[in-house]
């Protein structure tokens, strides 16, 4: 049955998944069981018992206790052992190991920024070793989100007012999807990350220098992916509409008005400055809402992120 | 008894006598204010339907289709909240209940009949002000208003806290006005047990009308005066917790839940013994039963609340608890398939949906296991998952139990019966539409496809698209249904007293009823679903298992 | 079950016995005693929930006090614990007056069932002119609700929590005297026509049972509000 389990439930690439998809599969099966009873009754029902006279005499069947008894009793114990093999499992998600890395999370509309222990913060895109617990220890910003790993069958809400924990131990290399499962607003559907599971050598790698695809791509291209990953998609339009931001097409090389009535062309300078220090200067029409990116973009990163802006005729 | 000297002139009925629009608006006879309201909550199951399909289109492809994201939230939202508040709640108790329950007990009306009036009036104003939120900002928090989202975002949400906060109010006073009627107004002969099962239903729902939705008051008051007033409770910034808006919400939405489908039940407890010409099996389980189910549904709310954040210990507790409250339910089903078991069954339309009900129902409560189980809950919370189960048993249940008392009791409401084969292909193009539209939502949840996204991965494309489908399908079905059913109002009043061979007393009043409900003083002459031929003799004890 | 008594006839000038009812007996109901017991059912149902309805307040006060205890002990002291008690034994007062009201209908006595209304429609207006003496003494001071706190000089912070929950209760629960003061009322108006005798006097009881759940409420907000140590 493992190709239905896949089909339904997709990659396992955890060790909370197969207990999980286990007692989804046995839920399954007794559905299943209880179902085609239920309806093949009704069908030989319907067939054997159709009214064929307007003046047939039924059985004057009242009740039965035993049976009564036993359909009442059987499926309580099957939910008994299920509520058994299910708060099992939760309790096991809901306790790290003592020797898990520990990553921060900090939700807010609508990114996903983390920080490793030794201080380095990613945005939206994070990279741990396979066969190593993470602890997930989360926080939101502003109103309730919640962070979901469907490949590794995790899922946690994220609360303004504390913190809350998840943790995994990723047993495949891959890349897997983050997603935000608490409405959250306009940005709610656009709050997704990536988790990057590395073998042990890329991912000591990795923390030191970025990832080596991110090292060898064109910076435009690397400008492009910043675009689409970092959240300047959710501001900023490349076709010319209107956004919370200005859009990036025909920019470089503009001339800015400021809400402060100072202007400046929009060269290399300025587009570095308005990522790092975007309240410094704010384009006339529109609200000081940018959060910055200091600290959430490596050098190579904003200097694709420019390049890709010079392209947007 | 009562005033059996009630005059009324041959050919007037309640529809026709009094005369005019303030006869109407002014009245206290219950078969009036049921049909009222059956015309209020139709016209918001079609305004929750009209959202339902733009949804739908919207996600026909991944990115924008037919809207903006702010268009899209706004519409699912108001999508849940018309669905929930304005039709699903009040449907079978409002509009089927406050028709039938009185002339099942042999009644002239509900206990309290002005009350009635102003329960049907509260319904109207806090509709009128939940659809004014449309106009001033609109509201974009889902139906279920989480916090402190809902306590800082734009928008009419407070205008749609004090809508709820009335028309909660229309829904606690039908409560009192049916556990008093029930309690009182019943005809000689009709002791406890032998009560239709649509009234045992009707008192359990009562009951957790009365006693759940106060709760939602205070919640939605509080909602109002966090956002107006900033009193400090639900929102972090002000030393508030949001965990604790969603036990409050929860602690009424989930006995909600069960007013939704209780009420199903009670009309699936009729049609079953009358389509199969057989007395039900079980009565005093399915009794029970609901009873049970309006008791420990009030222990249950937690389930919603898994991955809150609230406590393992609490979690355990909700899960063990989820699983006790399937079993009555699960009770009900097989008795009714008992019923069937060596029946004479007439597949006329009632019969059908009843079916239907059984199939969809099951596959409702069944998923709902999943759910229950704590491990399980981890992947499918808040996903297209769990949108599948609740359509399953809110609509594959509750709406599809609603058509079929719709169809039982036309003829009896309104004098005339509807076309029988349109009536099948109706109900089968419901049947067919209903599944295709959701059952692929049940695998869009476990791939991993959460709700009230505007923008999705494109490997769920496809499944969105059968789904979107199958909403056009089930909304033909449900176009033509409402077709058919508003044309025989063309036709002449040829319906008889008791076209399908009921043995509930509701069937011995004429069709349509005159405004007194009877000409005579009902008395019980034989059990609710006493089919033998020979009648125990009128001093023989009346007895049902 | 209901084949007691049958409806009242009232007899016409030719001595002819009508079928009509006692308009206070309502026409789908058999008898008198089947209105009284219906209408308390429904009442009781009610005061159920009104139980509920201040009990999430009861509750989410609960809540917040636990989790900022200090903020709630340093805020109650602004309240006037003599006042306070003083709206305590005016409301238990005006209970026994209501309860007396419903008796002295019950057995026929009139001008005692207009007295007694009287009285407790009094004791409420005491009431509330108390409580108006107190709301205004927390305006002066800024004690407000919510973001309308403005009191200067708290070494306590978040004590606009417990002011939130002080209004919100004390308000909702005056809207109910309000409301309990427009029933009596009317309940004098309609004694005063000589509605109510022993055969029927619903309104009396009912609006009785409501002024008692009034009244309880209090009780319980009282020591929660004024007394917290």
């Amino acid at each position: 049955m493992t190709w239905l389990r896949d089909w339904m439930m997709g990659p396992q690439a955890s060790t909370l998944a197969p207990n999980i998809d286990n007692l989804f599969m046995f839920i399954s099966a007794v559905n299943t069981f209880f179902f085609v009873l239920i309806v093949g009754l009704i069908l030989v029902f319907v067939k054997k018992y159709r009214r064929r006279s307007p003046n047939e005499i039924t059985p004057h069947i009242t009740h039965n206790q035993t049976l009564e008894i036993i359909w009442s009793v059987l499926p309580l114990f099957i939910l008994i052992g299920i509520f058994f093999w299910g708060f099992h499992g939760y309790v096991v998600a809901q306790i790290s190991p003592a020797n898990s890395i520990e990553i921060q999370v900090t939700a807010k509309k609508w990114v996903w920024q983390f920080e490793y222990p030794d201080g380095m913060r990613t945005l939206n895109d994070i990279h741990v070793p396979v066969n190593r617990p993470v602890r997930l220890v989360m926080n939101s910003e502003d109103v309730i989100h919640s962070f979901f790993v469907p490949a590794f069958r995790i899922k946690k809400d994220v609360l303004p007012n504390r913190y809350t924990e998840a943790w995994f131990h990723a047993t495949r290399p891959g890349v897997y999807q983050v997603l935000c499962t608490e409405y959250c607003g306009k940005g709610h559907s656009d709050m997704l990350a990536k988790i990057h599971v590395d073998d042990d050598a890329t991912y000591q790698k990795w923390l030191v220098e970025g990832d080596e695809e991110m090292k060898k791509m064109p910076l435009k291209e690397l400008g492009q992916l910043v675009y689409e990953n970092k959240g300047c998609a959710t501001c900023h339009s490349l076709d010319g509409t209107r956004g919370q931001g200005p859009t990036w097409k025909g920019v470089f090389g503009q001339t800015r008005q400021f809400a402060d009535g100072s202007s400046a062309v929009a060269d290399e300078n300025y587009i570095r400055e308005s990522v790092l220090d975007p309240q410094k200067h704010i384009v006339q029409g529109y609200e000081p809402i940018m959060p910055t990116y200091q600290g959430l973009m490596r050098p190579r990163e904003l200097l694709g992120a420019i390049e890709y802006i010079k392209s947007l005729k | 008894m009562a005033d059996v000297h009630a005059h009324h002139a041959p050919g007037e009925h309640y529809l026709n006598s009094p005369k005019g629009l303030k006869s109407w608006l002014l009245t206290v006879d219950h078969k009036r204010i049921g049909v009222m309201y059956l015309w209020s909550v139709l016209a918001a199951f079609f305004l929750g339907g009209i959202m339902a399909l733009l949804v739908r289109i919207e996600l026909l492809s991944p990115k924008q289709t037919i809207m903006t994201a702010e268009a899209y939230n706004q519409v699912f939202t108001l999508h849940g909240a018309i669905m929930v508040f304005l039709f699903i709640i009040p449907s079978v108790p409002a509009a089927l209940g406050n028709f039938v329950l009185p002339l099942m007990l042999g009644a002239k009306d509900v206990a309290f009949p002005r009350l009635n009036l102003v329960s049907l009036y509260l319904y109207w104003v806090g509709a009128a002000m939940a659809l004014t939120t449309i106009f001033f900002g609109g509201i974009d928090t889902g139906w279920t208003f989480y916090t402190p989202y809902s306590t800082s975002t734009g928008g009419a949400v407070g205008l749609v806290a004090l809508a709820v906060f009335v028309a909660g109010f229309s829904s606690i006073f039908t409560g009192v006005n049916f556990i008093a009627t029930i309690h009182k107004l019943r005809a000689p002969g009709q002791g406890w047990f032998q009560l239709p099962l649509f009234v045992w239903s009707m008192y359990a729902t009562a009951l957790i009308q009365v006693m759940a939705t106060p709760v939602l008051g205070i919640t939605v008051l509080l909602l109002f005066m966090e956002r107006l007033f900033h009193v400090g409770i639900f929102d972090p910034a002000l030393g508030g917790d949001p965990v604790l808006f969603q036990h409050f919400f929860w602690f009424y939405s989930h006995p909600a839940v069960y007013i939704m489908i209780v009420p199903g039940f009670a009309i699936i407890s009729e049609i079953i013994p009358v389509f199969s010409k057989k007395t039900i099996f079980g009565y005093r389980a399915i009794a029970f039963s609901s009873i049970a189910i309006a008791i420990v549904g009030f222990l249950v709310w937690g389930h919603h609340m898994f991955i809150s954040g609230q406590s393992t210990l609490a979690g355990a507790i909700f899960s063990f608890l989820t699983f006790l409250v399937a079993i009555p339910s699960a009770v009900k089903v097989f008795n009714w398939l008992a019923t069937m078991y060596r029946g004479s069954i007439d597949l006329k339309a009632p019969m059908l949906y009843a079916i239907s009900f059984l199939m969809l129902f099951s596959i409702g409560g069944l998923t709902g296991i999943y759910l229950g189980a704590l491990a399980v809950d981890i992947h499918l919370h808040d996903t297209y998952f769990i949108v599948a189960h609740f359509h399953y048993v809110m609509m594959g249940g509750t709406v599809i139990a609603f058509l079929g008392g719709l169809h039982y009791w036309w003829p009896k409401m309104f004098g005339r019966m509807y076309n029988e084969r349109l009536a099948q292909i109706g109900c089968a193009l419901v049947f067919i539409g209903f599944n295709v539209t959701f059952f692929t939502q049940f695998l869009l949840g476990t791939r991993g496809m959460p709700r009230r996204y505007y923008n999705y991965l494109p490997q769920f494309q496809e499944l969105h698209q059968i789904s979107t489908v199958g909403s056009w399908i089930l909304g033909a079905g449900l176009f033509l249904t409402a077709a058919y059913l508003l044309a025989t109002f063309r036709k002449p009043m040829d319906a008889e007293m008791n076209p399908w061979g009921g043995k509930t007393l509701e069937w011995e009043a004429q069709s349509p009823p005159i405004t007194q409900n009877f000409d005579f003083d009902p008395v019980l002459k034989h059990g609710p679903y006493d089919y033998r031929p020979e009648r125990p003799k009128l001093d023989e004890p009346v007895h049902h298992g | 079950m209901n084949q007691s008594i049958t409806a009242d006839h009232r007899t016409d000038k030719h001595g002819e016995v009508h079928s009509e009812h006692d308009p206070r007996l309502q026409h789908h109901f058999a008898t008198f005693e089947q209105q009284l017991d219906a209408s308390k059912i429904g009442m009781w149902l009610f005061l159920a929930t009104e139980v509920l309805l201040f009990g999430g307040l009861f509750v989410g006060f609960a809540l917040q006090q636990a989790s900022h205890p200090e903020a709630f002990l340093a805020a109650h002291h602004h309240l006037d614990k003599s006042l306070g008690a003083l709206n305590t034994v005016v409301l238990l007062f005006s209970s026994f007056t209501m309860v007396m009201a419903v008796h002295s209908a019950a057995t026929n006595k009139q001008k005692a069932l207009i007295r007694y209304l009287l009285i407790t429609l009094a004791c409420a207006g005491i009431f509330l002119v108390v409580k108006a003496f107190e709301y205004h003494h927390k305006w002066e001071e800024g004690l407000l609700p919510g973001k309308f706190y403005s009191h200067k000089g708290d070494t306590v912070k978040d004590q606009f929590i417990f002011f939130s929950f002080y209004f919100m209760m004390t308000g909702l629960h005056g809207i109910h005297v309000i409301g309990g003061m427009i029933a009596i009322t009317w309940t004098l108006l309609k004694a005063r026509k000589g509605t109510f005798d022993s055969t029927y006097y619903t309104p009396v009881d009912l609006v009785g049972l409501y002024w008692h759940l009034v009244d309880l409420i209090w009780i319980y907000l009282f020591p929660l509000l004024y007394l917290i140590t």
